[in-house]
């Protein structure tokens, strides 16, 4: 009895190290999100190719599954993500972009670095965004082919990323 | 050279300057601003982990204030604004998060740490105390003593 309680202080030790050990894997930046299983919420914006048009959430549904890129000129990060998605785009993989909070020319940006997405719309207000949980760019949400939301990415997508995380996923939509 | 030096100083300074200019805005009363106060405390920012939007500077934590505001002039309740924040960013924006099965052991584990620690003084006080208010004999049988008695009486050869 004596010897066993003389055990205690090792048993928390090693239930504390357990936990510290798995905290040193996890991302304090992964907030996780909230939005999976949700669709994309209701918007009604203009695009950003033709400010005169007003883009709306039936927009992006292409009836296959997707990307939804937030990106913006300010964010340098997207800059490096950019080539990434072109070649993605490339491939056939339907990208639709949210231009968040735009604070410069988005039109040049485009015609400079080319341009992955069948749609882009411009959420200046950061509304869109906001509604998504979005808290900076870039974010990229996989939709399925009705538009609900499948799973989140933060960061710059590369070839890593792209074959780690979602390009099983896209797969598994693309063969529902 | 000198010139150049103070010039790039001068843009820092008032870049900075423009970076730290303060949201301002108008309530329409004095409990709303506590509300508003209370609220942007209560939160944390999504972006820079360790900072209420309150504190923080960061252009989403600015966004967040703006919506809170909106929310209070629209007449909302606080639970609603939590709420519909909460929707969005999940519960990691809580600085308060709700008593439920998932967060036991964040509200109550300190407890039962410090309850663990308090019984196990008390068991430990009690022990010592008891020892050392036996009297001395109580502790031998008198078997023992007779053998204490001889040994201390027991001259050395």
């Amino acid at each position: 009895m004596k010897r066993a309680l003389l055990l205690i202080p090792l048993a928390i030790f090693l239930v504390v190290a357990g936990f510290l050990y798995k905290g040193l894997f996890l991302d304090p930046r992964d907030i996780g999100t909230t939005m999976i299983g949700k669709p994309l919420p209701a918007f009604s914006l203009p695009s950003v190719e033709d400010p005169a048009r007003t883009l709306t959430t039936a927009d992006f549904n292409p009836g296959e599954p997707a990307l939804v890129n937030v990106w913006a000129t300010w964010c340098p990060t997207c800059r490096a993500e950019h080539a990434m998605l072109n070649r993605l785009a490339g491939q056939g993989v339907a990208i639709y972009g949210i231009n968040y909070k735009e604070t410069g020319d988005a039109r040049r940006w485009l015609s400079e670095l080319g341009n992955p997405y069948r749609l882009n719309v411009a959420d200046p207000q950061g509304s869109l965004g906001f509604n998504l949980g979005v808290y900076g760019a870039p974010e990229t949400f996989l939709i399925d082919k009705n538009g609900i939301i499948r799973h989140k990415y933060v960061g710059a997508i590369d070839e890593r990323v792209w074959r780690q995380q979602l390009a099983p996923l896209y797969q598994e939509l693309l063969e529902q | 050279m000198k010139r150049l030096l103070a010039a790039v100083f001068c843009s820092l300074a008032l870049g900075g300057f423009a970076q730290a200019a303060i949201d301002t805005y108008e309530f329409s009363s004095e409990t709303e601003r506590q509300r508003f106060r209370q609220l942007t405390s209560e939160l944390r920012c999504p972006k820079c982990q360790n900072q209420n939007i309150a504190d923080s500077d960061a252009p989403i934590a600015m966004d967040l204030r703006r919506e809170i505001f909106r929310m209070l002039e629209d007449g909302q309740a606080d639970e609603q604004i939590v709420e519909h924040l909460v929707d969005r960013y999940g519960d990691f924006v809580r600085y308060n998060p709700p008593v439920e099965l998932r967060t036991l052991l964040l509200w109550y584990g300190p407890w039962v740490l410090l309850g663990g620690g308090l019984l196990a003084l008390v068991v430990i006080v009690v022990r010592r105390r008891r020892v050392e208010n036996a009297p001395q004999n109580a502790l031998l049988s008198a078997e023992e003593q007779e053998r204490l008695s001889q040994l201390l009486d027991k001259k050395d050869p």
